[in-house]
């Protein structure tokens, strides 16, 4: 019977564990030094701000993974030797494998800033970064300032963290404008006037310099690129991800920044395969990245592989794109394509509608010459998925997407609607003249 | 894991810590509770009306002052930080403390009323003697223990319904089905029967939201007769009380889901939303618990049927110018209904039951058997062996006291606000069922875009693991769903939504989640 092993117990690894027990009788281990049992690692947010208990993130109870044979290992793989199909465990032990699964997602970036392994400075990814922030930011007395680099999900998140506690919290960010790389402007601005509601200190356009130590080895201060000196206890750097791939260097499997797979998720050594974080992807698919670092990714690659694996050959070949995120009190959904000023092409327009007092908005993109409706992110309001999968595999156009845009509201009842709102202002900026259909239980559930 | 969390209570110190105003609030309040503790112990304090007024005042302005302070000066959105830090509503010391004394004042006020202060023959004295004049203002009547419970209840619900209001005033949802069980239990609960009882003497004390098998004994001897007597109002009340049951319950549940009684009527459900909110968290989540659940809940449902059939059989045929209803009709006639529904289930849902289907059909033919055991070997006083009044009394202790009130609200601070709802209401159970077979509720999971986070199933307070089925992306139809609404506000990334939709569809478990490839959805979707 063949042996699976999985390094990694993140959503890919565990997603592709499951369905391949689905599947078949296959002896399946997994490996993973960060925890006993699978957890939600976006989740672990809300144990620092005391909205769950560690345990309360991990989707499964521990009985599960003993009734569904899949046998976890509490270890840290140091060494794969391809040739004997055998791991070597940290401690001295090995693992064989026949067929080898890397899933071993993210580190956090360092980019060579001085003083960026001193004591206090950290990333925010697993469950040890977690627990060290517990100890360099317990509380405001401890940490009298954080000083956060990098503005993207995880610095958000983390500036949140720390606002739970009263901690003082100042947010570096590079561009400027909060993540204006992936937001359209009117998005962006909006989120940076919610950042400072939040009476987080956003400097925008700074970079870091230089973080200094005191006496006994601990941050102490950063230095900005505009000569501003910034005193802080915790440094955050969450200046994105990169694979957590170290221990394969020298292992003859090929590597660029991530492992390289094919679309069948399979590296140049046979029986080995990467999904999730760490797998790369030799050309990008579609307008997606070569590595995706996103949850939805990664269980779509473990979805994918395991029926490879259980000897029904399939690529990874994901749908549209969509994405979530939480940006302190506002929502953010994302379906299909809609990219910012600084990375959109000719071809691609925007709607755009804010509400007047609320942090509530809407950009919709679609092409200028065909209206095809190319992608919506919403802020404030939440949207079917199901409706703009359908949407964006039927190339509907602008227009439709309007006309039935109450179909795909997904907020709760009694909420107030916007749609009627956000029309008369694409009629306004257009020169159209659509009328919104009212929402239809029928057009909803032929879809989903 | 443990080390994990020792390292957190101890280093920590994290957002649990009262403000100011908070601090000032709660004593504030516990002013005029103090008030309420002083008078059990029959200080004579004068002016009876004006310590009420005074301490039920300080009490609301209490709360409602900790809520501006805990909520006034943030940003509207969840507001879940520091719950598991702090000792209430974490089941720390304060939880423990607060759980003996809620439990303990339960026990007083079922068993020892005297201890309140009530007195059978005379003037009340201590804490009942202190709600003479608002009792004597409403109906006429001196207080009793259920007058001071009530009104303490009602203010409990007014007062921190205006918290919950406040606490979710991002959300029109939460907003609105509070504001409807606060007027439920104030007009309903509350005021409507006191005043019945002061127009007319002869009808027994009637909550006409509260229905059977919640009011397990709308159908005794002593109710019957006291509707009969009382001419038009009482047939009405009684033929309301029918309807309810078989066509107004029935027709709402089909539509809206158990929710338009659970979360937007009922008065435990009003007590459990509002002054139980900082305990929803605390419910039992494992698949172990929610075996324990079905099978106690369920039990519940057979007691408190055979308990009603028998109570009623008990006294029918004995007066036949006063009941029409003779034994034997009686008797057919509920074995026909239980065999209709009976029937009609297994012919029409038997898949949805599964394996729960055997134990349908355990409890239906428990029922039938004690019927035709009732009909052939018992006379008119006694059922086999008991006596009918034995089954009601011991149905009325176990159930109507130490389950929902002792244990039920009693342990809020330890086994979460829903315990009575979750394991011992009948009345939750029937409406349940019904919303698992017959509806067109569903909390629907948005596509693939579950992220496994847990605050869905965390905030459950009837201990549903939400998440299992949002990150499988199925819909959730279960039939202890009060719809409370909390999974889908605590969310943080818009993946559940409560509605009441077409019945085809409604469960639409998947293996592949939407996002993936379309083939792959296909293949292995297709069940």
């Amino acid at each position: 019977m063949d042996h699976i092993v999985i390094i990694g117990n993140g959503i890919s690894g565990v997603t592709l564990a499951r369905h391949i027990r689905k599947l078949s009788d296959k002896r399946i281990t997994i490996i993973s030094a960060e925890s006993d049992y699978f957890f939600s690692r976006t989740a672990l947010m809300y144990v620092y701000m005391g909205h769950m208990k560690f345990e309360h993130t991990q989707p499964y109870e521990n009985w599960f993974w003993k009734k569904n044979r899949i046998d976890l290992v509490n270890g840290f793989v140091e060494k794969v030797e391809t040739d004997a199909k055998k791991l070597l465990l940290k401690g001295g032990s090995s693992i064989s494998y026949d067929k080898l699964i890397i899933a071993t997602g993210s580190k956090p970036n360092k980019f060579g800033w001085p003083g960026q392994d001193l004591k206090g400075v950290q990333g925010l990814y697993s469950k040890q970064d977690l627990e060290m922030l517990e100890k360099n930011a317990p509380n405001k007395k401890v940490c009298n300032r954080a000083v956060i680099v990098g503005g993207g999900l995880i610095g958000i998140e983390m500036a949140e963290m720390l606002r739970s506690r009263q901690i003082p919290v100042t947010f570096l960010v590079r561009e400027n404008s909060f993540w204006n790389g992936v937001l359209p402007a009117g998005e962006s601005a909006m989120i940076n006037e919610h950042i400072l509601e939040h009476h987080i200190d956003l400097q925008l356009d700074t970079n870091l310099e230089k973080i200094i130590s005191d006496e006994n080895g601990r941050a102490k201060a950063v230095v900005t690129d505009k000569g501003e000196t910034i005193e802080c206890n915790v440094v955050g750097l969450t200046a994105g991800v990169a694979p957590n791939i170290d221990f394969l260097k020298d292992s003859g499997i090929e590597l660029g920044r991530g492992v390289k797979v094919n679309r069948f998720l399979e590296t140049n050594v046979k029986d080995i395969f990467a999904i999730g974080d760490c797998a790369e992807q030799h050309e990008g698919i579609g307008s997606r990245r070569p590595i995706e670092a996103v949850w939805y990714t990664g269980r779509m690659m473990g979805e994918a592989l395991a029926q490879t694996i259980c000897g029904n050959p399939r690529e990874y070949n994901p749908g549209h794109w969509f994405n979530s995120a939480k940006f302190l009190d506002v929502e953010y959904q994302t379906y299909g394509w809609v990219f910012s000023e600084r990375s959109k092409k000719d071809n691609e327009h925007h709607f755009h509608w804010r509400h007047a007092t609320e942090k509530i908005c809407i950009t919709v993109a679609f092409d200028k010459d065909s209206h095809q409706f190319l992608g919506l992110n919403t802020f404030g309001i939440r949207m079917r998925h199901e409706i703009f999968d359908q949407w964006l595999t039927e190339n509907k156009d602008i227009d439709h997407v309007m006309t039935y845009l109450k179909d795909a509201n997904f907020d709760p009842e009694f909420f107030k609607l916007y749609e009627d709102e956000i029309i008369t202002k694409y009629n306004a900026d257009f020169n159209k003249n659509i009328s919104a259909k009212k929402k239809s239980w029928k057009r909803i559930f032929s879809i989903a | 894991m443990g080390n994990f969390d020792r390292s957190m209570s101890l280093a920590g110190e994290p957002p649990k810590a009262l403000n100011t105003g908070q601090k000032l609030a709660v004593v504030t309040g516990m002013i005029g509770l103090g008030i309420l503790i002083l008078q059990l112990f029959n200080l004579n304090l004068g002016n009876t009306a004006l310590w009420l007024t005074v301490s039920i005042v300080a009490i609301f302005a209490g709360i409602i002052w900790f809520s501006q302070a805990a909520y006034a000066n943030k940003h509207k959105g969840i507001k879940n930080d520091g719950v598991w830090f702090k000792s209430i509503s974490s089941r720390g010391v304060l939880a423990w403390m607060a759980g003996i004394a809620l439990t303990g004042f339960y026990i007083v006020l079922y068993f020892y009323p005297h201890y309140l202060g009530l007195v059978k023959d005379g003037d009340n004295t201590g804490l009942i003697a202190l709600f003479d004049p608002l009792s004597k203002g409403l109906s006429g009547n001196p207080a009793s223990q259920w007058f001071v419970y009530g009104t303490m209840y009602t203010v409990a619900i007014l007062a921190f319904g205006a918290k919950f209001i406040w606490k979710y005033r991002h959300n029109k949802y939460e907003q609105l089905r509070t504001v409807s069980v606060m007027f439920f239990q104030t007009a309903f609960a509350f005021f409507i029967p006191e005043l019945m009882a002061r127009l007319n003497g002869d009808l027994p004390y009637y909550d006409l939201k509260n229905m059977w098998p919640l009011n397990y004994y709308n159908f005794e001897r002593y109710r019957i007769n006291g509707f009969i007597d009382s001419g038009s109002v009482g047939m009405t009340m009684l033929f309301f009380g029918i309807i309810s049951i078989f066509v107004i319950s029935p027709f709402l549940t089909y539509k809206y889901g158990k929710r338009w009684y659970c979360s937007w009527v009922c008065g435990c459900g009003g007590l459990a939303e509002t002054a139980g909110d900082s305990f929803r968290q605390l419910s039992d989540k494992s698949k172990f618990a929610w075996k324990v659940e079905r099978w106690v809940v369920h039990s519940v449902v057979v007691f408190v049927t055979v308990m009603t059939i028998a109570v009623i059989y008990s006294y029918l045929g004995n007066d036949s110018s006063k009941y029409w209803l003779t034994k034997t009709m009686f008797i057919s006639g509920v074995a026909f209904i239980l065999t209709a529904i009976f029937s009609w289930v297994m012919i029409y849902k038997r898949e949805e039951l599964a394996k729960d289907a055997k134990y349908g059909a355990i409890g239906y033919f428990t029922i039938i058997a004690v019927l035709i055991g009732m009909h052939f070997f018992s006379d008119s006083a006694n059922i086999f062996i008991f006596k009918a009044e034995t089954l009601r009394t011991t149905y009325s202790f176990l159930i109507g006291s130490i389950f929902s009130g002792v244990i039920g609200t009693g342990f809020y601070p330890i086994l979460g606000n829903r315990v009575w709802c979750r394991f011992g209401c009948p009345m939750a159970a029937m409406l349940g069922f019904q919303q698992r077979m017959f509806s067109k509720f569903r909390i629907t999971t948005n596509g693939g875009q579950c992220i496994s986070c847990g605050n869905c199933s965390t905030y459950c307070e009837m201990g549903i693991d939400v998440r299992a089925y949002a990150q499988k992306g199925e819909n959730i139809v279960r039939s202890s769903c009060v719809g409370c609404g909390i999974c889908s506000a605590v969310c943080p990334r818009g993946v559940l939504k409560l509605e009441n939709g077409p019945e085809k569809g409604r469960i639409n478990s998947q293996d592949v989640l939407l996002g993936n490839d379309v083939d792959l959805m296909d293949l292995v979707n297709k069940k």
